[in-house]
């Protein structure tokens, strides 16, 4: 709901960050680790470059922007709030409740994350440094 | 030893950023340094041990990569098609900030276009596709004109609709196989026969890599991207990054990992000679240079999708030649296009009228380049569809074999109309006083025009050395 596109990917990024706490929670450490490395990482640097080719909003516009969004979308945390409280009087009833999978393998997120998916976090690195040098190249270079 | 083709270019990224005048004064021949090793070390492959590792890598950077054929004609094709692109661009881009940037992303796609071809985890694979998009997406939008951003965009959005797909299908491989390594899923497939999970996880896991790699009807992103990008981008882009990022894994997924059905089989056959015949079309109507080539990049990927489909060992060794040959004629087009734009401006071929009896090289070596494409022999585009077709034949695909030989005739006619109005037509007034065309490009030009054409010489050593062992990756 938020004017500014930085602060949506900010807030993508940990919505992100805590989905793949609740995975590690529910004993997915693979998951976990996949989601945290697409989202948190990979997605957030696609949209950070996607925002450097746009141009920052006035002072004047984000204070009628702000409100006017707030209009339109006021919807969407009373959805939030009632699907939550949905699911949990879903959960007083346990035979609607669908049996949770095994979890695929018993391990733990460290050897996960440095042992059989380092390479992966390498990846990682290397999209973050072409996400810094994005920001430099397209949004510093037009700015001069 | 493998992981030095990824630490050695992120250790160069990380050295020409230091704040060294020096250094970032030297950062052409270092990365020239470093793409030549890594078509030296492919083509004296068997005199280093692959697998050695000094004891201080192993303790910190081993990863579970491997080498076979398939993956040392992708490594020489990225080192080649890459050297090929930074001297364009030291021909092309004046400014040397630009320049700069254009090699640190240069070296970030060939990172990623490296570990594409040495993983053999589909995440793994997953990731270093991203990684190669988001340097792709940076060096077509860098000079910042609205053409260039409008096609980094068009890009950009097709290749989030393939993310999507991509991951949804990675989600159903960790389901199904609860591994996401190669092997893990290809045994999947043979426990599990008919697992709806794994169909589905195959259909997205194919249209994602449609649209990577621009096939019909997934191409729209791929004629703006290319002719808007700078010229040394467009080297870089139809030469191997599109290759790599999307032909590469559907040869490696669907030739030695994933069951090809035959219903699959008959969409990625019809998806092939549709993007043959429709692509080869579309660039008979162009009037601009590089979208002609764009188009005919199109056109002869198709030509790939189309050996892939037929479901053969010939036919798969047969598509992976002629991904080397066009990743090789396609760069050498792109450099002539490189050099029009160089010395006249444009590339805009009702402006360029008798251009090519001014860049004498640049005509001589577009003909190499064209007939190639076109598969005249005896250049190397002559065996590798020579080679697909005999492939359609033989496992009784006559339509198709019909499809591919009869859209050779129609890449003859867009490039010979190109070569009557660009090279042999009477010169334009305003084409008079034009200097020589770069040192840098003309020796470019030769070169690519040299591989070629011993590549389709030496076709015989080639067939036994290289392309008949290829068959042993199908599975």
């Amino acid at each position: 709901m938020t004017v500014r596109l930085i602060r949506s990917i900010v807030g993508l990024a940990l919505t992100s960050a805590i989905l793949s706490v609740i995975m590690y929670r529910l004993k997915s450490p693979l998951a976990a680790v996949f989601e945290l490395s697409v989202c948190s990482g990979l997605i957030s640097v696609i949209f950070v470059t996607t925002v450097s080719f746009t141009q920052r909003i006035s002072k004047e516009n984000l204070h009628i922007r702000r409100r006017e969004r707030l209009l339109r979308f006021w919807y969407l945390p009373v959805i939030l709030v009632v699907t939550g409280l949905l699911l949990a009087q879903y959960l007083l009833f346990p035979q609607f409740v669908l049996p949770m999978l095994e979890p695929i393998k018993e391990l733990d997120v460290r050897s996960v994350l440095w042992n059989s998916r380092h390479l992966d976090l390498l990846g990682q690195v290397v999209m973050l440094l072409a996400g810094a040098l994005g920001v430099v190249v397209l949004f510093k270079e037009s700015k001069k | 030893m493998l992981s030095l083709f990824i630490l050695l270019p992120l250790l160069l990224l990380f050295v020409l950023n230091l704040p060294i005048e020096f250094v970032r004064k030297s950062s052409f021949w270092l990365a020239c340094v470093l793409l030549l090793a890594q078509v030296l070390l492919v083509l004296m492959h068997s005199i280093f041990a692959w697998s050695a590792y000094p004891d201080i890598l192993r303790s910190f950077f081993v990863f579970n990569l491997s080498v076979d054929n398939l993956t040392l004609v992708m490594l020489l094709a990225i080192g080649i098609v890459a050297l090929v692109s930074l001297i364009v661009a030291l021909c092309t881009i004046i400014e040397e900030r630009q320049r700069f940037h254009f090699i640190n992303l240069l070296l970030i796609c060939v990172i990623g276009m490296n570990t594409i071809v040495l993983v053999r985890d589909i995440f793994s694979l997953y990731v270093f596709i991203e990684v190669t998009s988001v340097a792709s997406f940076i060096l077509i939008s860098l000079e910042r004109n609205k053409a260039a951003i409008e096609g980094t965009f068009k890009y950009l959005i097709l290749s989030a609709i393939a993310t999507i797909f991509m991951l949804s299908a990675i989600a159903f491989f960790l389901l199904a196989a609860g591994d996401l390594s190669f092997a893990s899923i290809h045994s999947a497939f043979y426990n599990q026969e008919n697992n709806f999970t794994l169909k589905i996880a195959t259909s997205l896991f194919l249209c994602g890599l449609f649209i990577k790699s621009g096939v019909v009807p997934f191409h729209g992103w791929l004629p703006d991207a290319y002719s808007a990008a700078p010229a040394c981008v467009s080297v870089l882009l139809a030469g191997i990054v599109t290759k790599v990022a999307g032909v590469y894994a559907l040869l490696r997924l669907f030739g030695s990992v994933f069951v090809l059905t035959p219903a699959l089989q008959s969409i990625i056959l019809f998806a092939g000679a549709f993007s043959i015949v429709l692509a080869a079309l579309a660039a008979l109507t162009q009037d601009d240079f590089k979208r002609m080539l764009a188009y005919s990049s199109i056109s002869q990927i198709g030509y790939i999708v189309l050996a892939l489909g037929c479901g053969t060992p010939l036919a798969f060794a047969g598509a992976i030649f002629h991904f080397f040959n066009h990743a090789i004629f396609k760069s050498l087009l792109f450099v002539n296009s490189a050099a029009l734009e160089k010395q006249f401006g444009s590339t805009d071929m009702n402006k360029l009228a008798g251009a090519g009896s001014k860049i004498p090289v640049t005509s001589f070596t577009s003909l190499i380049g064209l007939l190639s494409t076109a598969g005249i022999p005896p250049l190397s585009g002559f065996w590798s569809k020579l080679i697909i077709i005999i492939a359609l034949f033989s496992s009784g695909r006559f339509v198709y074999a019909g499809i591919a030989l009869l859209a050779s005739i129609l890449t003859l006619a867009y490039f010979l109309s190109f070569e009557r109005r660009v090279f042999f037509s009477k010169s334009e007034p305003a084409l008079e006083n034009t200097g020589k065309v770069p040192f840098g490009l003309r020796f470019s030009e030769i070169a690519l025009s040299i591989i070629t054409a011993v590549a389709g010489m030496v076709f015989v050593f080639l067939h036994t050395n290289w392309i008949l062992p290829l068959r042993g990756i199908f599975w």
